[in-house]
């Protein structure tokens, strides 16, 4: 049999250009059976939390402003699952995005606004939103403020700590932690305002809870009727104390810890962290701790811990009606990625379940998402092809996750189909 | 789905048996340059660079140098890691916090590493100014100790 050499030659790119064309253009997400994700867009870059109006209609911030604008709406109005009508409005960056009733929230890296919708959730003015919260502090670490609301007209808002352990100089070997920590008097925890007086800031009847060191993922259990948040716990204790971890150690630890919270509810930040290997509250390191060491008085401890520096960045409880029972009033967490486990491998990039009964966790966490990263080889923060970031319940019971990598930029709306 | 990621495997190993690197010498790292009076040559200035990497800057910077999006600024290509010598030092010595490069907002903060040897500093800026896809000058010790003496950290 005689065959022409230079079509064997072209068979190979042949191929490839066979392979691309069947390709999807984003990672292929990893799901339990019966779960399908379909991208609903991929041109929202830098989207942090998103929010689904019964209507199906979306609305995003991003924490880049994309052709002048910081939130967008998308709606698809001819039912092909992609958006065909899409409007931006605010010119301010920022992470929260909450719908509650006729208003949408939005936090910029300092206030909060709320623009008011009509019955087809359409922003009726969208260039004058209303100031609920102004003048919160924005010094660059954990700037990003989540909001919430519960269902007696109150917003929660996170304000981070501008520090990873309240040393007196951040993140500077050697540098003792300031006692008391002065962080706390105005972040550092949560604050709680009315939903619907304007222009409320700082003061004493505001702090919900604190000894938080940055709450980015945070919902209102309507099961219990109690904020729960997920804490991004410390960086660097193998880099600012060798003698008492090692660098595995220090990929481990310290936990990234969900807390049900009440009003005046303590933490512990910045004078210990969880070990969810000794399972007990330890003394940092910078407050005379040496990896063994418990405080003199204990704090709340988590209702869960999770393994370090997988960064919680949206949080949901499951209340629709479309997963499987065991999903019902369950907690989703999007897990950002860790960065601060290298040169261990890192980790997350990933969404996880974790069932709940009777308003508690109920088994362990499971994976339920996987592969934003793209593959192994790019679970680097900076390679990742995309970091989940935002979530949100749609009125068909489906699940949406936004991914904020600066060249990612794609929402998934996440089904089940027995 | 399966067949066509074998055949997918099967077309980019056929790809690779035809095809030839364009420039063999782009697989490696850097070209030792004889003007350069780093200690040993820039080739052993880059390879004890590279320890220094690992135990300084690595957890931050990450092992493939493209940092962490918002916080930790990458060193691939960026003016601060090829331009000015004396800036690049300066920021190992005197560290930084909140920078804009290019669009992008890094709000890490990065420690001040006045610790660090005249010679380590330099070999671990000529090995990250000739890795990552990084091409430039080395940086001499005698740089490193005149940078350092001129230098005058802001109050903390």
């Amino acid at each position: 049999m005689h065959i022409n050499r230079s079509i064997l030659k072209l068979l190979p790119y042949g191929i490839i250009v066979l392979c691309l064309a069947g390709l999807p253009a984003a990672a292929q997400l990893k799901l339990p059976a019966g779960f399908k994700a379909t991208v609903v867009t991929t041109d929202m870059q830098r989207a942090r939390h998103i929010a689904v109006a019964p209507n199906g209609v979306i609305f995003v911030k991003l924490e880049r402003l994309k052709n002048g604008k910081g939130i967008y709406r998308l709606q698809d109005t001819n039912g092909d699952g992609k958006p065909d009508k899409i409007t931006g409005f605010g010119n301010y960056v920022g992470t929260g995005m909450y719908l509650k009733g006729d208003y949408l929230y939005a936090s910029s890296n300092t206030d909060v606004y709320r623009y008011r919708l009509d019955k087809d959730y359409n922003v009726l003015d969208p260039d004058k939103p209303e100031r609920i919260v102004k003048g919160l502090l924005d010094r660059g670490e954990h700037n990003s403020k989540s909001i919430v609301l519960d269902n007696k007209g109150n917003l929660y808002v996170n304000i981070g700590a501008y520090s990873n352990a309240c040393q007196l100089s951040d993140r500077q070997k050697g540098s003792p932690g300031q006692m008391p920590c002065p962080i706390l008097d105005s972040a550092g925890g949560i604050w709680e305002f009315k939903a619907d007086v304007p222009d409320q800031t700082y003061g004493d009847d505001h702090r919900y809870a604190t000894g938080l060191r940055n709450v980015v993922g945070l919902d209102w259990n309507t099961a219990t009727n109690t904020l729960f948040v997920m804490q991004h716990g410390r960086d660097q204790l193998s880099d600012l104390f060798p003698q008492y971890w090692d660098k595995k150690q220090s990929a481990e630890l310290p936990a990234e810890c969900m807390y049900e919270l009440h009003k005046g509810s303590n933490c512990g930040y910045p004078y210990i962290f969880y070990d969810q290997i000794q399972h007990k509250q330890i003394l940092s390191p910078e407050y005379g701790g040496d990896g063994k060491k418990g405080p003199a008085k204990q704090y709340q401890d988590p209702i869960m811990a999770f393994p370090g520096h997988l960064a919680p960045n949206g949080m949901l409880f499951y209340t629709g009606n479309q997963f499987p029972e065991k999903y019902k009033n369950g907690a989703f967490i999007a897990f950002h990625g860790s960065w601060n486990r290298a040169p261990e491998p890192q980790e997350g990039y990933y969404v996880v379940f974790v069932p709940f009964k009777n308003g508690k966790p109920a088994g362990n966490w499971e994976i339920f998402a996987n592969n934003f990263a793209g593959g192994p080889d790019k679970m680097q923060p900076g390679s990742a092809e995309h970091r989940p970031c935002g979530l949100a319940q749609g009125p068909d019971g489906s699940i949406y996750v936004t991914d904020d990598q600066r060249n990612g930029g794609t929402i998934w709306k996440i089904s089940y189909h027995k | 789905m399966k067949t066509i990621s074998f055949a997918c495997v099967i077309a980019v190993g056929a790809m690779a048996l035809t095809t030839r690197p364009a420039n063999p010498a782009a697989a490696w790292p850097a070209i030792p340059d004889p003007t350069s009076p780093a200690q040993g040559g820039i080739q052993a200035s880059i390879t004890r660079g590279k320890q220094v990497y690992l135990e300084q800057c690595l957890a931050c910077h990450q092992a493939d140098a493209s940092g962490v999006p918002n916080m930790n600024p990458p060193l691939i290509k960026t003016k601060y890691v090829l331009g000015d010598k004396a800036a690049l030092v300066k920021i190992v010595l005197n560290g930084m916090h909140g920078e804009k490069i290019g669009d992008d907002d890094y709000t890490g903060v990065m420690a001040p590493h006045p610790d660090l040897a005249d010679q380590q500093i330099a070999d671990v800026l000529t090995y990250v100014r000739n890795s990552f896809g990084n091409k430039a000058s080395a940086i001499t010790v005698a740089q490193v100790k005149a940078i350092r003496a001129a230098n005058k950290p802001a109050a903390q």
